[in-house]
């Protein structure tokens, strides 16, 4: 017995003065970011695994659907732009026919938001690619039933907002002084009383950047449209696109 | 007898000693340690490079020269963890067409760890994300999102640890707040809890309850906010005691170096993020010894 105590106090005398103390106490951290450059060559093996995944991308996306005389934007103008007008008058011209077909009535205007355009369409050939650059979000377009003092309060959110949201069906002019000089929809002054069918997206009808008048509406029709599916639809249609900027929202000088 | 007994404790002296000398041998080389952290946020499905006509990021970027880079350093050095601070979706037509199954299965190829969860990850809906879990073999970490009562619940932890070459290495997740950000139809019925007391209540575990002698917060709260008090990293730096890393995102916030930041107990520790879409891969290393008398003004830090 004793014997066995006299082992185990030699092992632990021999043990405590070898065997090394914990090496866990932090003493240096180094950091640094690093850049995936064009001189790091790319993994066989991932290209090889992604390449079936790019091949069908591409042979959907990259066929020629229309052209573009010249470069569009959503930074071309200060209270419309070319991007804008486009895709308002795209979401008022595609989604007009299922709202009519589902409810029989019409849709007054469109109301989009400026930070959902994700890309500009460079000059040249038009494909579903720049459809999903433009719009890489899933957001489907709803039709909202609002009052036209609400509508008043969208106008007066779009004149303090200080970008350019789409719009389309919609004219707002300003005064010099930034006071609402005139609101028209389809061409007619807004009338108080009546009611109107807005487009936008479902992001948006859920008060996202702030469009909080969204919240009034008195009736929502979800159409089951894809925004990006619309500008597809739209670019298979036309041979050539050519938005300009106009006068659906200016200010006096 | 006597002799006896003596050749009998002798031997087994000698025996005891051979088992000490394993011991001395294995720690007489090794009185320093070194863990790599490397990681990346705000992906957004960037796979491939960015075109050479590309007006901002021309020919930058791209997932398999990033798995080049990673195997690399994990050649270096084999006690290398990765994470990814979230917004793994959403950014190109591969999310589009393949809703997220490339970027998890391309993750799981470059043997991420884990990765916190981004609003965007939610943009296929709670659904979307689900459907993509067979294909991460990394871990989801998000402490302060609750999935209790969503079809989520049980594919998240709040936090793991990883013991790497004997380092237990802590590591919790932070979101950011869903309402107005995401369509309450994606996020469903996803509770958003405060990130600051999350944070708060996950390092006291891991430092006190896990013994853990590394934390880090994975997080997409966003770096920093100017117009307003939105919870972000630097002002969570500030409020935590034991976190030694905060790998951020959300804000696509390109750093020259990483930021130090003095936490509660007056100690430095860091916050990095890598800006965005794959562009850049973040690195820390953490150099550990012996020396338990250091305080923290004595770790030396190298930005």
């Amino acid at each position: 017995m004793s014997l066995k105590i006299e082992h185990f106090v030699i092992f632990l005398t021999i043990s405590c003065f070898l065997s090394c103390r914990d090496v866990t106490s932090l003493a240096k951290i180094q950091g640094r970011q690093i850049g995936i450059e064009a001189s790091i060559k790319a993994s066989d093996s991932i290209e090889n695994f992604v390449s079936p995944y790019r091949k069908r991308i591409d042979a959907v996306l990259d066929s020629a659907l229309a052209y573009a005389p010249s470069t569009i934007s959503k930074t071309d103008g200060k209270y419309n732009t070319t991007a804008g007008n486009l895709l308002a008058d795209i979401v008022l011209s595609e989604a007009e026919p299922i709202f009519r077909s589902r409810t029989g009535e019409d849709i007054d205007f469109v109301l989009l938001n400026h930070g959902s355009i994700r890309s500009i369409i460079s000059k040249g050939k038009v494909t579903a690619r720049n459809a999903y650059e433009v719009m890489p979000f899933e957001n489907s377009i709803v039709i909202a039933a609002l009052s036209g003092k609400s509508v008043q309060n969208l106008v007066l959110y779009l004149r303090d907002y200080g970008v350019p949201h789409p719009i389309s069906g919609l004219q707002v002019v300003l005064t010099k002084e930034n006071e609402i000089q005139s609101i028209r929809i389809q061409g007619k002054p807004l009338n108080e009383k009546d009611t109107y069918n807005v487009a936008t997206s479902d992001y948006l009808l859920n008060g996202g950047d702030d469009m909080v008048f969204f919240k009034d509406a008195t009736q929502v029709t979800n159409i089951d449209y894809k925004i990006r599916n619309a500008i597809i639809d739209y670019f298979s249609k036309v041979d050539t696109i050519t938005p300009d900027i106009d006068d659906r929202f200016y200010r006096m000088e | 007898m006597k002799r006896r007994k003596f050749i009998k404790q002798g031997a087994a002296s000698t025996a005891l000693l051979g088992l000490s000398g394993i011991s001395l041998n294995s720690c007489l080389g090794e009185t320093k340690k070194h863990i790599t952290v490397l990681h990346t946020n705000d992906v957004h499905s960037h796979i491939d490079p960015f075109p050479k006509s590309h007006s901002e990021f021309p020919n930058l970027g791209g997932l398999a020269r990033r798995a080049t880079l990673v195997d690399t350093i994990r050649r270096e050095n084999p006690n290398t963890l990765l994470f990814d601070a979230g917004d793994i979706f959403q950014g190109t037509p591969y999310f589009n067409f393949y809703g997220g199954e490339l970027e998890f299965k391309l993750m799981s190829k470059l043997k991420y760890d884990a990765a916190t969860i981004g609003n965007h990850d939610f943009d296929n809906g709670i659904e979307g994300l689900l459907a993509q879990m067979p294909n991460a073999e990394f871990d989801l970490l998000s402490a302060n999102y609750d999935f209790s009562n969503t079809v989520m619940d049980g594919h998240v932890k709040p936090y793991k640890t990883y013991t790497v070459d004997g380092i237990k290495v802590g590591v919790y997740g932070l979101g950011i707040g869903l309402a107005g950000l995401v369509d309450k139809k994606m996020y469903k019925e996803t509770v958003y809890l405060d990130p600051y007391e999350i944070a708060i209540d996950f390092e006291r575990r891991l430092k006190e309850d896990e013994n853990c002698h590394l934390v880090i917060c994975l997080s997409h709260i966003g770096y920093d906010y100017k117009i307003n008090d939105r919870p972000n990293d630097l002002a969570l730096a500030a409020k935590t005691r034991y976190t030694d890393l905060i790998i951020g995102g959300h804000t696509h916030t390109f750093l020259d170096k990483p930021t130090i930041v003095k936490n509660r107990m007056d100690r430095e520790i860091l916050v990095n993020q890598v800006g965005c879409f794959g562009l850049n891969l973040g690195r820390i290393d953490f150099y550990f010894d012996s020396n338990t008398s250091r305080t923290a003004e004595g770790v030396s830090i190298m930005v």
